[in-house]
């Protein structure tokens, strides 16, 4: 097992490597100059030249990737080119708002999503399969910040019983879990948040669950007089590295792709920060947004391929 | 199929003696047979067909142009003045906007998963095919986009080059060609090492033949299913993308742009900020449900 983690720590570096260089590329993919935004439309060949300086764009590009990635290794992601603060603080500030969505939603989507997946694969072809398939592909269909828009139009327009947008009065700093009136904003993000997950794990757990079921040692565990419930606690151990592969991506993608989710509610995580970045042409604020939250997905993959590893010793072996 | 596990049952050999003749379909046979009796798919996919078909012949069926404004018939209700979903808040005809908003749509779902099905098909036929070198270059550089949340990438890239149909559909061809790429490769390097092949190039068959009518037939199949389900999720994140205003710009009509520019009047006018998502979501689990449909009539495991 030891061998294993460090294998696979080791398989996660050049990756992490490799995704940095792609977040450091974006400035080149930039239309124009990068510094556009912060010099005046009349700026002398020389002011060019010193704020060029200054920023460090007049290095040969590898240099300027070396320099740029030994600062953020030493957590400096650079100045925000339209707030002029440390990237860093505006990057973690907004990671911490993501997570509170997404760990609250991590525990509604996994715990549905397999219980409805279980289900449907323990009674195929039945009518709460063709119920739980067909929410399933309706959950994976859904554009989820429409589902957002309308949420906010019953709740929020029509019968105004939770708010539409924000994280309430007291902002960010302030925000506290155990008040209402603050923890009722969390309400309609989470829901949102939590169908796209629901959906696919639904679909995983059942095509898993059916696929463990056909094979023999169920079979075999029948045959030798084991009760039904008895049967599907092994059917569901069997499954379970399989949905957990999926359930591992999926708060990734609750983390990284909350983006949609965070613009419809105005909520100040790293998806609306980035949001912000884009229109303002804010590279350094972009660069740092996403390269925080790809390592986000990165070592949560990390952590469940070794989960997987605990959980079925084969696969330490491939 | 049904040869195949009557010769590989026990005792078969009697059984295949005494059996009937019977006329045995072929795998394309079979496949169509199947679909014949799943009538989910075949509505779902006569549903697609009318999607498309009204995206081809928008010009011939929307009622108004889907650029015209009016000051005055800004969020007007459904069935005003002959608009019959209303107008936007421009005062630009609903129905029309919507009728024409299917042709970005369907672009937008269908051109990324084309071109990742071109370039990362064949990224991954050659590293599936070629040496360890070259597998391992071009594997660990899809595991580094791969390593990115695929709307995260998606806005990044966008969000860099700027918005745009084409910036739009590149970012997304970046986003599916990893994914892409994965497939073509394992289902290569599990055809490559079979006997037929190597006996395909003990007979003398160049390695492009081999590629060609040996390895492709297997990698087909897997690619063309694992590209119909991107569809529809590239339906909805190029919506997304159109949505944060990256994808499609105005006054173009897209589902995703529309959905955008409507929510500034969602408390004016509810059901028209909704409509845009309805037609999304209903292209998009119209996509999904065929490719479903289809990819258990082809019996391909991804």
């Amino acid at each position: 097992m030891f061998g294993y983690i460090i294998r696979r720590i080791l398989f996660a570096l050049p990756i992490a490597i490799g995704v940095s260089i792609v977040c450091f590329s974006l400035v080149y993919l930039a239309p124009g100059d990068p510094l556009q935004t912060v010099l005046p439309p009349d700026a002398t060949a020389e002011t060019i030249a010193i704020v060029k300086h200054e920023y460090g764009f007049d290095r040969p590009v590898p240099v300027q990737y070396a320099i740029w990635l030994w600062h953020v290794v030493q957590g400096d992601f650079g100045r925000s080119i339209a707030s002029r603060r440390p990237v860093t603080l505006e990057v973690f500030g907004s990671l911490a708002n993501t997570a509170m969505l997404a760990l609250f939603a991590v525990p509604v989507a996994f715990a549905t999503g397999f219980a409805m997946g279980a289900i449907a694969g323990c009674y195929p072809g039945r009518i709460l399969d063709r119920i739980v398939t067909g929410a399933a592909v309706i959950g994976v269909s859904l554009p989820n910040y429409w589902l957002g828009l309308v949420l906010v139009i019953v709740f929020a327009v029509e019968y105004m019983v939770l708010p539409a947008s924000g994280m309430g009065k007291s902002g960010s700093a302030a925000f506290s879990l155990w008040r209402w009136s603050d923890a009722q904003f969390l309400v309609l993000p989470v829901v949102t948040l939590t169908m796209i997950p629901i959906g696919i794990i639904a679909r995983t757990t059942r095509a898993a669950v059916a696929e463990v079921r056909s094979q023999e040692f169920v079979t075999t565990l029948r045959a030798m007089g084991l009760g039904e419930g008895a049967v599907i606690r092994h059917v569901l151990k069997n499954a379970s590295p399989q949905v957990l592969a999926v359930m591992g991506l999926q708060f990734g993608y609750l983390m990284g792709g909350s983006i949609l989710v965070e613009t419809v509610f105005t909520w100040p995580g790293s998806g609306f920060l980035l949001n912000k970045a884009i229109i303002n042409r804010d590279i350094p604020v972009l660069q740092g947004t996403i390269l925080a939250l790809s390592l986000v997905f990165v070592a949560t993959n990390l952590v469940v391929d070794l989960l997987q590893a605990t959980l079925d010793p084969r696969i330490r072996r491939a | 199929m049904s040869d195949q596990a009557i010769l590989s049952a026990p005792g078969a050999a009697a059984e295949y003696d005494s059996a009937p003749a019977t006329k045995v379909r072929g795998y394309w046979q079979s496949v169509a047979y199947r679909l014949s009796h799943d009538w989910i798919t075949l509505i779902f996919g006569a549903v697609v067909l009318v999607i498309i078909l009204i995206a081809v012949f928008a010009p011939l069926l929307a009622p108004f142009d889907p650029y015209a404004q009016s000051i005055v018939g800004r969020l007007k209700p459904m069935g005003w003045r002959g608009h019959p979903l209303g107008t936007d808040e421009l005062g630009r005809d609903m129905l029309s906007r919507l009728i024409y908003g299917g042709r970005i749509s369907l672009i937008m779902g269908l051109a990324p998963v084309a071109i990742a099905v071109m370039i990362g098909g064949t990224l991954g036929v050659i590293g599936g095919f070629a040496g360890k070198v070259a597998n391992t270059a071009i594997m660990r550089t899809m595991d580094v986009f791969y390593a990115f949340p695929s709307i995260l990438l998606a806005v990044a890239i966008s969000g860099a080059m700027g918005g745009g149909i084409f910036n739009g559909i590149i970012s997304l061809s970046l986003v599916f060609i990893p994914a892409m790429c994965r497939v073509a490769e394992t289902a290569t390097s599990q055809v490559k090492n079979l006997d037929y092949i190597e006996a395909a190039r003990a007979s003398g068959a160049g390695t492009f033949a081999i590629i060609r009518h040996h390895v492709l037939g297997n990698v087909l199949g897997p690619v063309f299913i694992y590209a119909s389900s991107l569809v529809s999720v590239s339906i909805l994140l190029a919506s997304g993308l159109s949505f944060l205003g990256l994808g499609v710009q105005p006054p173009e009509p897209d589902w995703g742009l529309m959905l955008s520019t409507l929510r500034q009047s969602i408390y004016v006018d509810p059901l028209g900020c909704a409509m845009p998502g309805i037609a999304i979501f209903i292209t998009s689990i119209c996509f999904n449900l065929v490719s479903d449909g289809v990819r258990a009539a082809m019996d391909v495991r991804i």
